[in-house]
């Protein structure tokens, strides 16, 4: 078989009351329907947005990304891809209450295992976890982690918190063990303006700042001394851009080199911590318009282990069947598609 | 490469430093922990003036928030970016074999020794009675 | 064994950067000498009020910024005048240090003291937004010709600052009106568009300088924990209010502003452009008040200064972002006196022609601001 890996694929849950409810506890059965709490796709992705799904892989009702069938039929046969990663982004990951937070992302977790992994084996998927609360979103890692299926842990890009903060430790050091990358995918919990010039007018605008969220939470992990600790953790960031990466990395590492004082313990430059812990999905990847200046960029980013290929679907990233962007050279179309994500999700246990 | 007087030990305060010029070029002297370093008083990264830098400790940390200091005070944080060098060395914390202060060796030595030579000193008195700080530039 | 690294920098003794090159530096930092040295510039209901309340920002300390610097007051250890005083508060020091020692043929003040964009009391905020631009011009500007003020305005009090505007413009010899990037709102909001009728009417450029106490978290998820993220996060608020003004239509509505990002460095300019055209098709319908694509705008209406300059190891990297920008969009800065200053003979490390050196370093600036 030949491996083509993509590294984000979005299926949509339907609801609380309807996808969810048959793997909510009793209890939370109960509150979800008597209270109808519901209604929770995030504000960052409304289905009818023309971003949130390529007109031709919305089906004629219900929510694109909705069917496994469907899923499999456009994601895998009809972009070539051989497995694929089911990254789930749904409000559970941005409730206040902890424990309905920690019962909705069970709820998810098992809802996948069920009727998305054990209908193909094509499929593997990220842990969706309660960051509300990191002991019960370990308790869920640790659920999950005998099922290799589950390749990563999945979190959104604007939290409550930076993810390099102490007390998200225990976390990173649970997904170490268990070879689970941590997936940064775009999206808000909707605690924090998405930058610090405040609340923007437009959701173009705001889908552009997540590219900075995901650059504070690599800023966070590198400088408060997570792959110090960690040094086997990897973190992937999904779904937002690549090309603003050998930027973002000189300023780190120059910053870095006049007040290192303050975090001593970052003792390789940040750019080599990045290279080798950081790595990035390639759709969108908001690339240069001209050959040259992706042959630049490349060569820029300095290594070919940080891209990964995926095809983001089913949001409207591009359009035809290739999700790989154009120009990228040879080696490194090789390379996304296969070696770094069998680097990067150990756990897919597949082999060339 | 000569020998040059170019203070009293005296005259440079524990934590001080003096700015010589030796054949036009400006080269700094520290003093910190009894010990004397001479470097080139310039940055090599925009060329700072390195005796306005902080002399402080080499810093690490095993990890996150063990903060572990040696050799307090001899280490430079140049005063414009903050970069790190050692006195002893001339070498920057990052990139210890590619970025580097030029540094000279230097030498404490009885004024009766200097007496013998050879060693420049033009416009500097020596006396039998003190000691000196030498520099090899 | 030595030598290899001296040669990095040149020659043991350096040429005056002025007898190779006159410089425009769009970013110098006057300061006051200590902070009372605003009084005389305020009324005496105002100089009882600072006496007393002082300021109103954001943010947790009285006497320093929220997360402690690189170096006393963020300055070069070096700027401390002899005479006593802040950084940047001595006129002739800064000439001996800087204006003369590097060829500065003109700059460009860009005032931080006593923080006026995010001053919560408006009226106290219009007090000192009146005192600092008048103190600019009376001992700045005035004695030294090649200093030119800019008009400072609290953006989130409309009203004062098109009176500020107006008065300061009667009044003449300002070259630039300056709000802050962490303001109440993005900057690209309809309240803010009144004073960028005005600027574009008294064809000032725009100046946006990092910083300020907005409210905002330097990061969608919240404070980080050290200096090292919050100087990174000046970049992500000025790549914000680039998006902020272009999606918004501000150069859309005034064709003729134009906008300078001082200190914001520029390595996120190309990729940030590159993301506003990847998707602009897909929410063109969102913002239908766009004719063209972002790149257009950014080419056409924004400049940016260029400290902190990026230092990629490979010069031809750093290169290739300059041409990706355009070499007619970079203006030098030094941002005199401050710790991550730019020296203009080091500064900008990859090889440049003449007429773009001297572009970047001179033309570029004296078109943007008319010198
Ligand atoms: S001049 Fe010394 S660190 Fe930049």
């Amino acid at each position: 078989m030949v491996l083509r890996i993509d590294c984000d694929v979005h299926p949509a849950v339907g609801g609380t009351r309807t996808t969810l409810l048959p793997y909510l506890s009793p209890h939370w059965q109960e509150q979800v329907t008597s209270r109808a709490i519901d209604g929770l796709d995030l504000t960052s992705y409304p289905p009818s947005m023309p971003l949130s799904a390529r007109p031709d892989w919305r089906p004629e009702k219900g929510k694109p990304g909705a069917a496994w069938a469907t899923v499999c039929n456009q994601a895998l046969d009809g972009l070539g891809s051989s497995h694929a990663i089911l990254n789930v982004i749904y409000g559970a990951q941005a409730v206040f209450d902890p424990y309905m937070a920690a019962d909705f992302c069970k709820a998810i977790n098992d809802w996948i295992a069920a009727e998305w992994l054990d209908q193909d084996p094509r499929l593997r998927a990220s842990i969706v976890v309660p960051m509300q609360a990191p002991d019960l979103a370990i308790e869920e890692i640790e659920r999950r982690a005998a099922d290799k299926r589950f390749v990563s842990i999945l979190v959104l890009a604007q939290g409550e918190t930076l993810l390099g903060k102490r007390h998200f430790w225990p976390m990173h050091a649970a997904a170490e063990k268990h070879k689970l990358a941590l997936t940064i995918h775009a999206g808000s919990q909707y605690r924090a303006a998405p930058s610090s010039i405040g609340w923007p007018s437009y959701r173009y605008e705001y889908y552009l700042a997540e590219a900075q969220a995901a650059q504070a939470q690599i800023l966070s992990l590198v400088l408060e001394g997570v792959f110090g600790k960690f040094p086997g953790l990897k973190v992937v960031l999904a779904e937002s851009g690549v090309s603003w990466l050998p930027a973002f990395m000189w300023r780190t590492n120059k910053t870095w080199r006049g007040v290192r004082v303050e975090v001593p313990w970052v003792d390789t430059s940040p750019i080599e911590i990045m290279r080798n812990n950081i790595r990035l999905t390639a759709q969108p990847f908001d690339a240069p318009p001209d050959k040259a200046g992706i042959e630049m960029l490349i060569d820029q980013i300095g290594s070919d282990r940080m891209l990964l290929f995926a095809s983001d679907y089913p949001h409207w990233q591009f359009d035809g069947s290739d999700p790989i962007p154009p120009h990228l050279p040879p080696a490194i179309v090789q390379r996304m598609c296969v070696d770094n994500p069998l680097e990067t999700f150990p756990r897919l246990g597949l082999t060339l | 490469m000569s020998r040059h007087v170019v203070a009293r030990t005296s005259d440079i305060a524990s934590g001080g430093n003096k700015v010589v010029t030796i054949n036009s070029r400006e080269i700094v002297v520290f003093h910190v922990n009894g010990r004397f370093f001479a470097l080139l008083n310039r940055c090599p990264h925009e060329g700072a003036p390195l005796h306005k830098a902080a002399c402080v400790a080499h810093l690490s940390a095993p990890e996150p928030g063990a903060f572990t200091r040696t050799r307090v005070g001899e280490m430079l944080r140049c005063p414009w970016h903050g970069w790190e060098f050692d006195m002893a060395t001339g070498q920057s914390y990052f990139d210890p074999k590619g970025t580097k202060v030029r540094s000279y060796p230097v030498a404490v030595a009885e004024g009766r020794e200097l007496a013998k030579g050879p060693y420049v000193a033009e416009t500097f008195p020596v006396t039998v009675e003190d000691s000196y700080v030498i520099v090899e530039a | 064994m030595n030598d290899a690294v001296l040669e990095k920098t040149g020659s043991e003794t350096i040429a005056p950067a002025g007898a190779r090159l006159k410089v425009i530096d769009c970013d110098i930092h006057p300061s006051l000498p200590n902070r009372n040295a605003i009084l005389p510039f305020l009324s005496k209901r105002w100089q009882e009020h600072f006496l007393a309340y002082g300021d109103h920002l954001r943010t947790p300390f009285l006497g320093t910024t929220p997360y402690p610097r690189s170096s006393p007051l963020i300055a070069r250890r070096d700027a401390w005048p002899p005479t006593g005083g802040n950084p940047g508060s001595d006129l002739d020091f800064m000439r001996l240090q800087h204006l003369d020692a590097n060829g500065i043929e003109f700059g460009i003040l860009q005032v931080l003291d006593l923080f006026l964009f995010s001053q919560q009391n408006l009226e106290f905020g219009a007090a000192i937004q009146r005192a600092i631009n008048e103190w600019q011009l009376e001992c700045w500007s005035k004695p030294e010709p090649r200093l030119k003020a800019s008009i400072l305005v609290g953006q989130d009090d409309v009203p004062s600052a098109i009176a500020e505007i107006e008065r300061c413009a009667k009044v003449g010899g300002y070259v630039q009106i300056n709000v802050c990037p962490r303001a109440n709102e993005p900057l690209g909001r309809r309240r803010y568009w009144p004073i960028y009728e005005r600027a574009q009417e008294l064809d000032l450029p725009l100046g946006i300088h990092v910083g300020g106490y907005g409210g905002h978290a330097p990061t969608a998820s919240g404070h980080p924990s050290y200096y090292n993220e919050e100087h990174h996060s000046n970049a992500h608020s000025m790549a914000s209010q680039l998006t902020s003004f272009v999606i918004e239509g501000v150069p859309e509505r005034f064709p003729r502003l134009k906008f300078v990002f001082i200190e914001g460095g520029y390595g996120w300019v190309p990729a940030t452009t590159w993301r506003m055209d990847q998707h602009f098709e897909r929410f063109r319908s969102e913002v239908p008040h766009l004719k063209r694509k972002p790149s257009e705008y950014v080419r056409q209406n924004f400049w940016f200064t260029t400290q902190p300059s990026e230092e990629p190891d490979n010069a031809g990297h750093l290169r290739a972002l300059i041409e990706w920008i355009g070499v007619d969009r970079l203006l030098f800065s030094s941002d005199y006196p401050h710790w991550d200053f730019d020296d203009p003979r080091f500064a900008i490390r990859t090889p440049l022609t003449d007429s773009e050196r001297t572009k970047i370093f001179n033309d570029n600036a004296r078109r943007v601001y008319k010198l």
